[in-house]
């Protein structure tokens, strides 16, 4: 079975990650409005591989997520990107989903 | 996230002690407040450790706001609690079903049976087994608000004293499998042992949503959407 989807180990895997020396980004769901598909706290991890481990949204906002982690992991500055109606994105991320959604992004050292 | 913060927390999940990173958004600076100590790159004024707390307590991740602050103060709160308890009586076919739907929803899975015959490893790879009579095993594994029991024997021997246990704990869910027959036996041999009627309307029997399951893996759907709903579905009958 998939551990990924059994727990909130999100935060493992991305140590486990950096731990074989590659560079980590954490992504987290800091707040929501409306009808959004992950609740506050869902985490998702991107390494350098591109590699990610679960989710911050239904499947809705993932790769643009992934793209500004690669930016973090760049500079190793953290990033807090909005999602929904009022985003210049939004009808390219935000109408399949609803709701609004921020996520954090930040470097694992 | 600084290695040191990340280390902690880590320590804090394996250990299952329940923790709260808390993220100044603007700063990007952690701190990491467990019930009785404090580590990391900021100090949090006392008002705001006890809110932090309280959201530990409440399960509760999200935004800090002091309204005060027209600097835009930004504090995010994540709570790691320890996962969610699922303590199931009986290691029959159905429990073989329930415990991986139960990992799989997050539940930290017990599956106790003193029938040795029962509670092997071969029938629940990499379940922790107890194989203490029902009434002792939860007098060890403690219930609280976390946790939900569920009796599956059919045999009052052994449902009998893990519900009037369960029933005697803060556990948030308490199920017993059995037609409608045998809950209205069981209530009746329950009452006898000194239950309450509060205490007893508390048992969820028949167990399970209404969903019309008869295999022992849509059983075990049901029971989880039924725990699900008792936990989640703040407005839903369940």
């Amino acid at each position: 079975m998939n551990d990924t989807l059994m727990a909130d180990n999100i935060v493992e895997q991305a140590a486990a990650w950096r731990t074989a020396g590659r560079r980590v980004a954490l992504a987290t769901v800091v707040s929501t409005w409306g009808s959004s598909p992950r609740p506050v706290g869902s985490q998702m991890a991107v390494d350098d591989r591109g590699s990610m481990a679960g989710s911050v949204s239904g499947g809705c906002i993932e790769s643009a997520v992934a793209h500004e982690a690669a930016k973090t992991m760049e500079d190793g500055e953290p990033r807090l990107l909005s999602f929904g109606i009022t985003n210049e994105m939004a009808w390219e991320v935000g109408l399949a989903c609803g709701g609004q959604v921020q996520v954090y992004v930040e470097a694992v050292e | 996230m600084k290695r040191e913060i990340l280390d902690r927390l880590l320590a804090a999940k394996a250990d299952a002690i329940p923790a709260a990173l808390v993220t100044d958004l603007n700063s990007g600076l952690q701190t990491l407040v467990f019930e009785d100590t404090v580590h990391g790159g900021f100090g949090l004024e006392p008002d705001l450790l006890d809110e932090v707390r309280r959201r530990i307590r409440q399960d509760r991740s999200g935004m800090l706001v002091d309204p005060q602050d027209e600097d835009g103060f930004r504090l995010f709160v994540h709570v790691h609690n320890p996962a969610m308890r699922l303590l199931i009586v009986g290691a029959v076919h159905i429990a073989q079903a329930l415990a991986p739907v139960a990992a799989l929803t997050g539940y930290d899975v017990t599956v106790i049976d003193p029938r040795g015959a029962f509670a092997t490893e071969a029938r629940f790879p990499g379940v922790k087994l107890n194989h203490l009579w029902p009434d002792e095993a939860l007098a060890e594994l403690k219930p609280d608000v976390r946790t939900a029991v569920v009796t599956l024997t059919h045999d009052p021997k052994l449902d009998d004293p893990a519900l009037i246990a369960a029933l005697r704990s803060p556990a948030f869910y308490v199920g017993a499998l059995g037609s409608k027959r045998t809950h209205a036996l069981r209530l009746d041999r329950l009452r006898d042992e000194g239950l309450s009627e509060v205490e007893v309307k508390r048992i969820r029997g028949p167990v399970g949503l209404s969903i019309g399951a008869v295999t022992p893996a849509e059983i075990a759907i049901a029971i989880m959407g039924q725990i699900t709903c008792v936990r989640r579905g703040e407005t839903h009958p369940c």
